[in-house]
């Protein structure tokens, strides 16, 4: 209770505390996963594991896009920035993302000229101010982060700004919700929705959850009151033999999403037939690329990656932990060998990775939720 | 990495789809493509994120927003986000 009681609405949460409690039935395990990273941090965080009754389950999805980004993919983007003449861009989150070979920063350390960016426009700066290089923007991230970087090859071409390259590995999150709800070991009995990536698709996206899986999506805010409440609805509906979308975070979501945004997208993306995605493997129409038209700007089309599919470190379970089948304590190497001065995989990077929020929040404060 | 930052709309540019906002007292320009034409005006609030306005909200909603990024301990993050963005700023 440590972080919730510091939090200004303490007695508010106390309060919808005790409305789960009475809304969920003793008698039955109520599996309810928050698809998004951040949602998974504030839980962390704020200790709401601690306000829950036991028989509801927290499950960690997949919505934190350097967990979910496959090794071979580090590797690829790597070897872009092996090349002579190029400059490599990323965002910080990316700079301790090991590879095969180690981790951003750790080439960068080795000679390679890898720069840490807040936006991609600020890549096509460093391109425009350097002709006699190639610069090339390692994108990752969701539908939040997509149109960003839509807009930027868009500013590109409109520069003519030609020594400027993106090697694309932005993800959409429905299809992963798909590929958890089809795949046999992952019961989940209602999704606590994205916040910020449903302020950019909008609450329909999800709609076939609720009609064809007969699931409650009920999509979320960040604050702990928020995510408590969405539960509480989640639980409501279920109580109910209800299943629809409903939208917690109406103060920043709207029902139909950010129309521009979206046409940013289509403009300049369209859907990889598959892609590869850490712990979930390989999942139909789940990734972006870049659209021909834009070929002068592919990194993929420019440059030949290995696209080597690499396995996960020996002893990580990453994927396991990606999927919610292990919690993070359970991993063999988490806070062992793998910890966040020295991440192994993925998970322990970013704060909206599991194990580092599990490392930096949780460790201590309650040991018995393993 | 999926942080949003509420800032304040200080200018909007002539030309550019570019807006100059106030963040915490750090001023940069944030590019406002991603919002309809004309949604936005000097004082009112965005949300932020790698250096795009995701959305228009409102001052409320912006306070919120602070609130939750202090509850998350990443207000300190989210300043140096925007302190980075380089963009639109006359080359050193």
């Amino acid at each position: 209770m440590k972080y919730v009681d510091e939090f200004r609405d303490a007695g508010i949460i106390s309060g919808v505390a005790r409305e789960i409690a009475r809304t969920a039935k003793p008698s039955r395990l109520y599996r309810i996963m928050e698809v998004c990273g951040g949602h998974t941090h504030s839980i962390y965080r704020h200790g709401l594991r601690d306000v829950l009754p036991a028989n509801i389950e927290l499950v960690h999805g997949p919505g934190c896009p350097v967990c979910v980004l496959p090794t071979g993919r580090v590797d690829d983007g790597l070897a872009i920035a092996a090349r002579e003449n190029v400059i490599l861009t990323c965002f910080g989150d990316m700079m301790r993302v090991p590879g095969t070979k180690g981790t951003p920063l750790e080439l960068k350390a080795r000679g390679a000229d890898i720069r840490m960016v807040y936006s991609p426009l600020d890549a096509l700066r460093i391109a425009a101010s350097n002709p006699e290089k190639h610069v090339c923007f390692f994108a990752i991230g969701f539908e939040t982060t997509a149109p960003s970087t839509a807009l930027t090859i868009l500013r590109a071409q409109e520069l003519g700004v030609n020594n400027f390259s993106v090697f694309c590995n932005h993800v959409t999150i429905v299809p992963a919700m798909r590929a958890i709800l089809d795949s046999p070991d992952m019961r989940i009995d209602g999704f606590v929705g994205p916040g910020h990536v449903s302020s950019i698709t909008g609450c329909r996206p999800y709609e076939f959850i609720a009609r064809d899986y007969g699931k409650p999506v009920v999509v979320s805010g960040f604050e702990p009151l928020d995510i408590l409440e969405s539960i509480l609805l989640i639980l409501r509906q279920l109580d109910a033999g209800e299943a629809r979308v409903e939208n917690q975070y109406k103060r920043i979501v709207p029902w139909e999403g950010n129309p521009p945004a979206l046409m940013a997208l289509a403009r300049v993306f369209e859907l990889r037939p598959y892609f590869e995605w850490r712990g979930l493997g390989f999942i139909s129409q789940s990734a972006l690329s870049i659209k021909p038209d834009f070929a002068g700007f592919d990194a993929e089309k420019l440059f030949n990656v290995p696209g080597v599919r690499v396995t996960d470190p020996r002893g990580a379970q990453c994927g396991e932990v990606l999927k919610g089948v292990l919690k993070p304590p359970q991993c063999k190497l988490f806070g062992t060998e793998c910890n966040p001065e020295h991440p192994v995989g993925a998970l322990m990077v970013s704060s909206e990775g599991a194990c580092a929020a599990y490392y930096r929040y949780a460790m201590h404060a309650s040991a018995v939720e393993a | 990495m999926c942080l949003a930052i509420p800032g304040q709309i200080v200018e909007i540019a002539e030309k550019e789809p570019l807006a100059r906002v106030n963040v915490g007292g750090v001023t940069r320009n944030v590019n406002v493509g991603l919002l309809d034409d004309g949604a936005v005006a000097p004082g009112d609030w965005i949300l932020i994120h790698v250096g795009f306005a995701l959305s228009k909200i409102d001052e409320g909603q912006a306070h919120d927003q602070l609130r939750m990024l202090r509850a998350m301990g990443e207000d300190g993050l989210a300043i140096e986000e925007v302190r980075g963005y380089r963009f639109a700023e006359p080359s050193q």
